[in-house]
């Protein structure tokens, strides 16, 4: 018989929680044919994960499944553990976006990859142990006779990932449900996981459902597209009928939600707010005890030399790991480095920190992760007040709450959420809370750590907007710290590339995406870029 | 690795130098001394007494003597019972103690993981919340009200184990004093694992267990147990020093000639060398405990490693 392989009918998906029941899923419909690649696309909260760990059985306790859903012909929703786990691991498998904690830290990859193989087929621990090897292989782990006894701590991201392929190819399943599977990679390694799959797919001819909030990856992969909105299909078809013609209003604005647009440049004879000369970084840790010591040492930013102007954007790309956040950080002095940094002409490197705290006024922060940076102890208007507490004490009350109000309205958040906590809100209006925080003690130089990466490609769009905006009224500088590299583009003035530590390229940022010099830049573009143009 | 347990054994004798130094002086400044009795003794008789217990002597010299006896391996003579040395009263008791805390711990290990894993996988339902009172129960009530209760009942009443002595290690003598030390500690390991199961069991890689379609009963022995084992281990560091080292209410409540009530009695009677030598036990075995957990914890989890 050769009907669908997936066949998920009217599939509803509610959460019991404290403020009653949550719909995540509205009743959907969706069909894999076998050996298709289905790419389900939305932004968070729009339930597509909760679609495949409702089909599998995985939800959360608090979560309920109905509808119907056909695997091969059988029904399997709401089906016992002990009859779905004939199918899970074995017919069906799944790669997640997590590749650190979806691994058990506890046992060697050989261990877990062999776990499904051993269980589904009954097979000895020898012939598991063969078989590992070949899957590892087969998906490019480098040396697998050594690898297969790593644990998951021991390896980069990216070959976690590769584990966790190996591990779903384990019995050559006829469906792969991949959620977010690259989202937490860079995008050299995406570019290689999403081309591992291809393969994979060609050589096994396994059904693929790829989840992904990212457009560029899912025109790259997908032959067919369902686009979800608030636990709704709002569009489906073909990859290239959905991408070339688009109906649906929430398709065409994610579609449109690419950072765009270009920053204004600096005035010419704008001046220098923070000059770096030869700055240095040396992570040393030292193991041992009463003296047995031995120190290692990681030079994390190697002779990094800058110069930013006011009104300036200066963005830093690469990799995780080149280095670029530690750079930021010493720049503020917030971690000990050598060389030389000059903040508008004055000396910051060996400043006592009671020197330092009134110049920690005009340079502040925003960071990556909108739910870490906020306390989430205090309400909004203690956040954004507390800056001034310290560093305009003489502040009379009502004028503080007047500076949080003005600052929450530059952000675009409606200043009577003032008593509310961070957990409230939506991640891009964390973001912007934490701008807030930044301008309310009116800076000259922000340091931007990521301010977009933990975003949707919408929320992004409307935070480079507002940092634009923001930069231009103000006059602010930003060194703008980003893997994202269309975000740069939209954000910076100039660009520097950095890897291992050390600066590979640097220039204005359309002479760098247009034609750029080195081969590590020609590649973090391609596989930033390529993508898009690919499909 | 062996490396390493050298080290740390080695850096436990600073410890144990400050604790004996600690604990000797501290013992010293109470009032009183081992000899002074409600009827008290001739002045010519004390004065024998302090000379020969070297008791006259300045007290930096007493501790230097003490270090020095110590370092010889000899803990002293008893003040109090006069015919034994502290090293003899030690060999006496502690193996006592440490069969009886042994096999609470045992138990309370067994029990009381059983229990929270129990409670963990039938989260909010009744069997869960039987294990919340259970574990409640246990550690309200105080042992020296579960010993006399337990007594009545079994002892007493049903007249099916013996209500006390050590009946030269009979099993029957040793069920109801483990009973009264495993209770509170079944309670808080139970309650330990249910909260630390609870959150691995949530944790992303039991989604890809349970994703890849293994029993359940590897998913939860296999793969969240390991890591919820984790604070229970750094729990039982110090609790098992503490029960292997005798319990002074246990130990008097079933007359039960361990280790645990010289420690009582010595400081009472001012008996400043088996007061030292109770010290020194239970230093050693704290410190011993502590390298074991942390021994046991890079075996559990490999992210932790000592080189």
């Amino acid at each position: 018989m050769s009907g669908p392989l997936l066949q998920v009918s009217n599939l509803v998906v509610d959460f019991d929680t404290q403020d009653g029941v949550v719909n995540a899923v509205r009743g959907i419909d969706l069909c894999v044919a076998k050996g298709e690649t289905v790419g389900v696309v939305g932004e968070s909260g729009s339930g597509k994960s909760q679609i495949m760990l409702a089909i599998m059985g995985l939800l959360d306790r608090n979560g309920r499944a109905s509808g119907a859903v056909r695997f091969d012909g059988q029904e399997i929703l709401g089906l016992p553990n002990r009859r779905l786990n004939t199918i899970r691991g074995n017919r069906s498998a799944m790669i997640f976006q997590e590749p650190m904690t979806s691994l058990d830290p506890c046992y060697t990859i050989g261990d877990q990859v062999a776990e499904p193989i051993r269980f589904h087929r009954g097979a000895s621990a020898a012939q598991a142990r063969a078989r590992v090897l070949d899957l590892l292989a087969q998906v490019g782990i480098p040396d697998p006779e050594e690898k297969i006894e790593s644990y998951p701590h021991e390896l980069s991201g990216g070959q976690r990932q590769r584990v966790m392929i190996a591990m779903a190819l384990a019995n050559e399943p006829d469906l792969l449900i991949a959620d977010e599977p690259t989202t937490a990679l860079d995008v050299t390694i995406q570019a290689q996981i999403l081309e591992l799959l291809a393969e994979l797919q060609a050589r096994y001819g396994m059904a693929i459902v790829f989840i992904t909030h990212d457009l560029a990856v899912v025109r790259h992969i997908s032959d067919r597209v369902y686009v979800m909105e608030a636990g709704v299909v709002v569009e489906e078809g073909a990859t290239k009928t959905i991408f070339a013609n688009p109906t649906h209003d929430y398709t065409k604005m994610l579609l449109a939600a690419e950072p765009s647009g270009v920053k204004h440049p600096p005035e010419p004879d704008a001046q220098t707010v923070i000059e770096a000369a030869h700055v240095d970084v040396i992570f040393s840790s030292r193991t041992g005890l009463l003296g047995f010591s031995k120190t290692r040492n990681v030079h994390a930013v190697k002779d990094i030399s800058l110069r930013l102007r006011q009104g300036q954007t200066l963005g830093v790309v690469g990799e995780s790991g080149s280095g670029k956040s530690t750079l930021g950080r010493a720049l503020l002095q917030l971690l000990p480095s050598a060389g030389e940094v000059r903040y508008e002409g004055r000396a910051l490197h060996g400043l006592p920190e009671r020197d330092l705290r009134p110049l920690r006024r005009e340079m502040q922060i925003v960071f990556q992760d909108p739910f870490g940076s906020l306390s989430p102890r205090m309400t909004v208007g203690e956040i954004v007040t507390e800056g001034l507490l310290v560093h305009e004490p003489r502040l009379s009350r009502s004028d503080r709450e007047r500076r949080a109000d003005e600052a929450l309205l530059e952000v675009a958040l409606d200043p009577s959420m003032k008593r509310r906590y961070p957990h409230e809100f939506s991640g891009g209006q964390r973001q912007r809370i934490a701008i807030a925080r930044a301008i309310v003690l009116k800076p000259r130089f922000i340091l931007l750590d990521e301010p977009t990466s933990a975003l949707d490609r919408s929320v992004q769009v409307q935070i480079v907007d507002l940092l634009r905006d923001l930069q231009q009224t103000h006059g602010l500088s930003y060194l703008f710290i980003s893997h994202d590299l269309s975000v740069v583009r939209a954000m910076a003035d100039e660009v520097m590339v950095m890897k291992d530590g050390a600066l590979i390229e640097q220039g204005p940022t359309e002479a760098i995406f247009q034609a750029p010099k080195t081969d590590y830049t020609k590649a973090l573009i391609a596989a930033a870029f390529d993508l898009k143009t690919a499909a | 690795m062996y490396s390493y347990v050298f080290r740390r054994v080695f850096s436990a004798l600073p410890t144990l130098f400050v604790v004996i130094t600690i604990s000797f002086f501290l013992m010293r400044v109470a009032p009183g001394g081992p000899f002074n009795l409600e009827r008290p003794l001739e002045a010519k008789v004390m004065e024998n007494l302090m000379r020969i217990y070297n008791l006259d002597k300045p007290l930096w010299e007493q501790y230097a003597i003490y270090l020095y006896n110590l370092f010889q391996g000899d803990l002293g003579p008893s003040y109090f019972f006069r015919d034994f040395s502290v090293a003899e009263l030690i060999a006496q008791g502690l193996p006592i103690s440490v069969q009886l805390g042994g096999l609470a711990l045992l138990l309370a290990l067994t029990i009381g993981c059983g229990l929270g894993v129990i409670g963990a996988i039938k989260q909010n339902q009744p069997a869960d919340f039987g294990v919340i009172a259970l574990a409640t129960i246990g550690i309200t009530i105080p042992n020296f009200v579960v010993a006399p209760v337990l007594t009545l009942f079994l002892a007493v009443h049903f007249d099916i184990l013996p209500a006390g002595g050590w009946g030269d290690g009979a099993l029957a003598n040793k069920v109801l004093p483990v009973l009264t030390l495993a209770l509170p500690q079944v309670a808080v390991i139970a309650r330990l694992t249910r909260g630390s199961m609870i959150e691995a069991l949530h944790s992303h890689h039991i989604r890809t267990a349970r994703a890849y379609g293994l029993p359940g009963r590897v998913v939860v022995v296999r793969h969240a147990l390991r890591s919820a084992l984790l604070p229970v281990v750094s729990y039982m560091g110090p609790a098992a020093a503490a029960l292997l080292t005798g319990s002074v209410v246990v130990e008097t409540i079933f007359g039960i000639p361990g280790i645990g009530r010289y420690f009582v009695q010595g400081a009472l009677n001012r008996d400043y060398t088996l007061v030292m030598g109770t010290v020194i036990v239970i230093a050693v075995f704290v410190v011993l405990f502590n390298l074991i957990v942390d021994l046991l914890y890079s075996l559990l989890d490999p992210r932790v490693r000592y080189d």
